[in-house]
């Protein structure tokens, strides 16, 4: 990093708190209550399906929406009632939104003349934000000269330049193709982690959510399903919905007994407590399930044959048919090469905690 | 493609070239030799007729009148329509169809039926207010509605309205800030199409002025022509090149913002220098 950056990375990182916010459109009712801290310099991925409430709730912080009940304070300021303009924000939309007329560079000032900033130190700034996210170099080409991703590193310069007190990022990455997507999701976190800006990102894409942030808030139905660190996320989700949400996960039957769960003859631990006794289905994760060994000439509940192997780089994920179920394994493609499609193997269940859905919980959430 | 295809097609835009060239300048031509023959079939050529524009008060009265109703009918317009197109865009979107229909109104009602219903209001204005010609620039502002609707609605489509407009909001930019430096300066073009479109009709505009009597510069070319033809038809020359200029000047701009234009305004600019009303009245249509 160069000592001009200097004071971007030594400013000091707010506290951002939504409390109860909601949010409906005619009948349907978007945000149903969302409390939610981001601590000072803090990465908070919002993550869900469409139509979550995810960018509701990004929206209502931004001021570009009005919220139907509940309060916004940005450094302990109640800003519910203040025009996005004043909010203090930077933002970088899903949609490319670089004004087309202006170049990068003037993009950048742009928002810094709105705050008066005068213009030798408008010209330094855009100079040190346009380094930050690695395109000096491109501070004289207009929006249609630049590709997707530098068009968006460029709206997230001119999003810093403004020394927001907080950032938004609203699904910056999903125009972009997949290389780029990844290559750019690393960039915001390097970004992020310099200029320490409290941070709300909100994605579809479980991977980007799981790869950046310091804590992933999963949503549905405009409610916050699970809030906590990645791993936590992944490995142990506190509701179903989680679960099948985050990762893969194989619905395997199996019954509720001695403060655990059977899954065909074998034992594992719960994630939740107070699961009463009696059939449920449980979630195992793909790297959970393991080939143990060869099943041609073996029986039991855990012998089947692999009908697919899908080659996915270091790892392949193998699906075995067990009569009943079919479950997906998830091993080293080393190891996956001893049982090609058609051969039979044997499975084992790491007891890793699972989260199970028991009958009740079904049609709760159904 | 082949040489002989792009020869053939090389000769087809030269015969278009000349034939429409022909169709305008033959008549203007004719205008401009008539206006020079002077008043007696004996009397040399002279230009006592173009002389005679700057001579007759009236008439240099009427062209200035009517300069200033364009002008005055064309910034109203932009003011009024611009910034409700954007705000209906942006706030009420349901809205939208109404607004067009609403727009589109004075197009399907004839001249002389607007003009009779607007008698009594002008009327009251010209008895209680004031019965300068520059209160036409009201009916005009109606008259002009649905070409600059059509031309600042294909403007807006071709921007990403909702997220440039979010984008200088989240900056610091204020609503005025929004419409001066990121709205406007992205449909220029636009702008630009439905200023010339408005200041066409204004300075052609014959029916309203001459039944609400007010002398603007058709109606006084009407005039002119009764007692001096040459005069008159040398006041259509000056008004046609006038347009004729117009349409150059926009036809550069519109060019040397190609580069950051989105395509569609650009065709759709186009589409208006090569057929100006004719081509909105076919577009309102659909």
């Amino acid at each position: 990093m160069t000592g001009g950056n200097g004071s971007e990375a030594t400013r000091a990182a707010v506290e951002v708190r939504l409390e109860d916010l909601r949010r409906t459109y005619g009948t349907t009712t978007a945000l149903d209550g969302l409390t939610l801290t981001l601590s000072p310099g803090e990465l908070v991925a919002l993550l869900g399906p469409s139509g979550c409430g995810k960018t509701t709730a990004l929206r209502l912080l931004a001021g570009l929406e009005e919220a139907n009940g509940g309060r916004v304070i940005i450094a302990g300021k109640d800003v519910t009632n203040v025009p996005a303009n004043r909010r203090d924000i930077g933002m970088v939309f899903q949609a490319y939104s670089l004004f087309p007329h202006m170049t990068a560079s003037q993009n950048v000032e742009f928002g810094l003349q709105l705050h008066r900033v005068d213009q030798d130190e408008r010209r330094q700034r855009a100079r040190e934000v346009l380094d930050l996210v690695g395109l000096a170099a491109h501070a004289n080409k207009f929006a249609h000269q630049m590709s997707g991703g530098q068009q968006q590193r460029v709206a997230l310069a001119r999003a810093l330049a403004i020394r927001p007190k907080v950032l938004l990022l609203d699904e910056p990455l999903s125009a972009l193709d997949a290389k780029v997507r990844s290559r750019l999701r690393d960039e915001i976190r390097r970004v992020q982690l310099e200029v320490g800006i409290t941070t709300l990102f909100v994605t579809h894409d479980q991977e980007e959510a799981l790869a950046i942030a310091d804590r992933v808030g999963v949503m549905q139905a405009g409610r916050l399903e699970q809030l906590g660190p990645p791993t936590e996320i992944y490995s142990r989700p506190r509701t179903p919905f989680v679960a099948e949400f985050v990762g893969l996960s194989n619905r395997m039957p199996g019954e509720v007994k001695f403060g655990g769960v059977e899954v065909r003859g074998t034992q594992l631990p719960l994630v939740q407590k107070d699961v009463p006794a009696g059939p449920a289905v449980a979630l195992v994760r793909p790297e959970a399930v393991t080939i143990a060994g060869d099943g041609e000439s073996a029986s039991g509940p855990l012998v089947g044959t692999v009908i697919a192997v899908a080659f996915l780089g270091a790892v392949s994920r193998v699906t075995v048919d067990l009569g009943d179920i079919t479950v997906l394994a998830q091993l080293p493609t080393s190891a996956a090469a001893d049982h090609p499609a058609g051969s039979r193997v044997r499975l084992a269940l790491r007891p890793d905690p699972v989260l199970v859905e028991t009958k009740e919980a079904t049609t709760a959430s159904a | 493609m082949s040489r002989a295809r792009r020869f053939r097609l090389q000769v087809f835009r030269i015969a278009v070239f000349v034939v429409m060239g022909l169709f305008f300048l033959v008549p203007i031509g004719s205008m401009f030799e008539f206006s020079t023959r002077g008043n007696s079939a004996t009397a040399p050529r002279n230009l006592d007729a173009w002389l005679n524009i700057v001579k007759t008060p009236e008439l240099s009265e009427a062209i200035i009148a009517s300069l200033e109703l364009a002008v005055i009918t064309t910034l109203a317009m932009l003011v009024l329509v611009l910034p409700t197109m954007v705000w209906v865009r942006l706030r009420f979107s349901g809205l939208s169809r109404v607004i067009e229909f609403i727009c589109l109104i004075p197009l399907t009602v004839p001249a002389i039926a607007l003009v009779v219903g607007m008698v009594p209001i002008y009327r009251w204005i010209n008895i209680n207010v004031n019965d300068s010609i520059l209160t036409l620039a009201f009916a005009y502002l109606i008259l002009v509605l649905p070409y600059s609707y059509r031309a600042l609605d294909a403007g807006l489509s071709a921007i990403d309205l909702k997220t440039l407009s979010e984008a200088a909001r989240s900056l610091g930019a204020g609503w005025a800030t929004v419409m001066l430096r990121v709205v406007m300066p992205n449909m220029s073009t636009a702008i630009l199409n439905a200023s010339l479109l408005s200041v066409a009709l204004v300075l052609g505009e014959y029916t309203f002025a001459n039944l609400l009597a007010y002398e603007n510069l058709q109606v006084a070319i009407a005039y002119v022509g009764l007692v001096d033809a040459g005069t008159s038809i040398a006041v259509a020359v000056a008004s046609l090149m006038f347009a004729f200029v117009l349409l150059l000047i926009l036809s550069y701009l519109g060019r040397r913002q190609a580069p950051f234009a989105p395509a569609a305004a650009a065709d759709y600019d186009l589409a208006q220098t090569v057929g100006l009303s004719g081509g909105v009245i076919g577009r309102a249509g659909r």
